[in-house]
């Protein structure tokens, strides 16, 4: 018997998937994002933020569930598609000359990857004990005082800020192209819709950026 | 009358299980009033003198309508010049000196039969998939028999504009052909004739595209500059549209395409 025609059998069904992810992900990052920078607010309020969050099971855990199905869903369709494209032009050109698009989007499937052994190293990096890098001892309770004395030795903080600057490069792209894909396209807001999600994209590499780089100079001092 | 000499660099390749490579050709005393394919018919007029093989490449018009030519110039599909086709590009744009590299469209689906000529029947097969409207349209209709709004006409009337010649393939960085696909269910689905078979006809369309062996679209919008006609990426947002909200809603499942 002949299959039905699935959404995920089809290049522009994988992209919606690749996108509604992507915008999942996104939404976090920012969260993720706007949490973070109440480190700048010293250590009562950062770790009271962080207990807060571990304290509240169903967030904690519908979190981590929502975010594990796309990340999987994220990177499978982006696989597949690439692999697709990467067929699609058996003998190249001996000179090709882009009119329009631009680093970020010419990027998206070195940012992509990239950004996959980052977030593997990131998770590693706060949670599982021993992988602490550097003279201190890593606090399930403390979260401040990881957070300064991880970012207080310059390579883990240049390691970061790089990192930072990948999400922004794929999220620049990403942040308007996730409409395109799904349709949501109008004369009355494009100009717009693409200003606005690019600037989101600039703000979540901004803030990110800071945190590290404050820690690094002081500006973020250790609690007590 | 000012004239430029010019040093070509030309794919050539005698058909399609051969390898292929460029060769090096002067073009001397190109009028700059010629068009592109005028200059490459008298470089073709000198290599027949000398015995050679002309060089092969579509044409059919030569007024930008039909769609048939269609290389790679300096990189650009159709040459440097905006929305222009390459029969209709003159050698005014060109300097006296210059180096011209030309290839064909460069994709899977569009194997080169010879030198610039590659076959598109992968295109005709995304039209035969539903590209039509199946209800007999009988003689002509009165005028403003079947009110359309004017917006609607003019949106379809755009895409009709697509003359199907490759170029946003040739362009995209994935050898998408989301830009032409997406034209042709526009062209349709916004009028009302068109609209009734629209969920069956863009999941039709789309699975075909990517049966030919396409790559997906990522949004460069490299089709939409090299397009000929100007044809707009918001097409291609309104094909995802159609698209997923056909998959979502259609009340009939459509057999899936094996890849060619
Ligand atoms: C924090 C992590 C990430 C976020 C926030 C994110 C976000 C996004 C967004 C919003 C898009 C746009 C989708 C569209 O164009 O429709 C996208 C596309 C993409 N992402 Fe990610 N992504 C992340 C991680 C990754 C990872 C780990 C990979 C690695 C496999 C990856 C690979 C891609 C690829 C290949 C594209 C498609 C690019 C294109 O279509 O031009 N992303 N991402
Ligand atoms: S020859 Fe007809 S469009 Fe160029």
């Amino acid at each position: 018997m002949q299959k039905a025609l699935t959404l995920a059998d089809s290049t522009v069904g994988k992209k919606a998937l690749l996108a509604v992810s992507g915008l999942v992900l996104f939404g976090f990052v920012l969260g993720h994002m706007v949490g973070n920078l109440q480190v700048f607010l010293g250590p009562e309020v950062f770790n009271g933020y962080a207990a807060t969050l571990k304290g509240n099971l169903p967030l904690l855990w519908g979190t981590r569930i929502v975010l594990s199905v796309s990340v999987v869903t994220h990177i499978v369709m982006a696989v597949q598609l690439m692999g697709r494209s990467s067929k699609a032009r058996p003998v190249g050109y001996r000179k090709k000359d882009n009119a329009v698009t631009s680093y970020a989007a010419i990027t998206m499937k070195l940012s992509g990857p990239l950004l996959f052994f980052y977030i593997a190293f990131h998770i590693a990096h706060f949670t599982a004990p021993g992988l602490a890098l550097g003279n201190y001892e890593h606090s399930t309770t403390d979260v401040y005082a990881n957070f300064v004395s991880a970012f207080t030795i310059p390579w883990v903080t240049a390691l970061y800020v790089i990192a930072q600057l990948l999400l922004g490069l794929h999220l620049y792209h990403g942040a308007w192209s996730l409409f395109q894909t799904l349709g949501l396209s109008h004369p009355r807001y494009d100009g717009k819709k693409r200003l606005v999600a690019q600037v989101f994209a600039l703000l979540i590499m901004a803030g990110n950026v800071a945190m590290p780089i404050a820690v690094l100079v002081g500006v973020i001092p250790p609690a007590g | 009358m000012s004239t430029i000499n010019l040093t070509l660099h030309v794919w050539r390749q005698s058909g399609p299980n051969d390898p292929g490579g460029f060769k090096d050709y002067q073009a001397k005393g190109i009028s700059t009033h010629a068009s592109f394919l005028e200059m490459l018919d008298v470089v073709n007029e000198e290599l027949a003198a000398r015995g050679e093989e002309p060089i092969a490449f579509d044409h059919d018009c030569r007024e930008g309508i039909c769609g048939m030519c269609g290389m790679v110039v300096n990189g650009r599909p159709h040459g440097p010049q905006v929305e222009t086709t390459t029969c209709q590009l003159h050698m005014r744009q060109f300097k006296d000196g210059d180096e011209v590299w030309i290839e064909p469209w460069r994709a899977r689906s569009f194997p080169v039969i010879k030198d610039l000529v590659v076959d598109r029947s992968a295109f005709d097969r995304i039209i035969a998939a539903g590209g039509y409207i199946s209800a007999r349209t009988g003689s002509p209709r009165d005028a403003n028999e079947i009110p359309i709004p004017k917006e609607a006409s003019d949106l379809a009337f755009e895409a009709a504009a697509c003359i199907g010649c490759g170029a946003c393939v040739a362009a995209c960085p994935n050898a998408s052909a989301a830009l032409f696909t997406a034209a042709k269910l526009a062209h349709l689905s916004l009028l009302p004739q068109g609209e009734p078979e629209q969920q069956d006809r863009v999941r039709k369309m789309v699975s075909q595209m990517d049966a030919e062996g396409f790559g997906h679209c990522t949004n460069h919008f490299e089709c939409m500059a090299a397009c000929p006609k100007g044809i707009s990426v918001d097409y291609i947002a309104k094909m995802n549209r159609d698209f997923l909200k056909a998959m979502i809603t259609a009340r009939t499942d459509l057999p899936k395409r094996e890849k060619q």
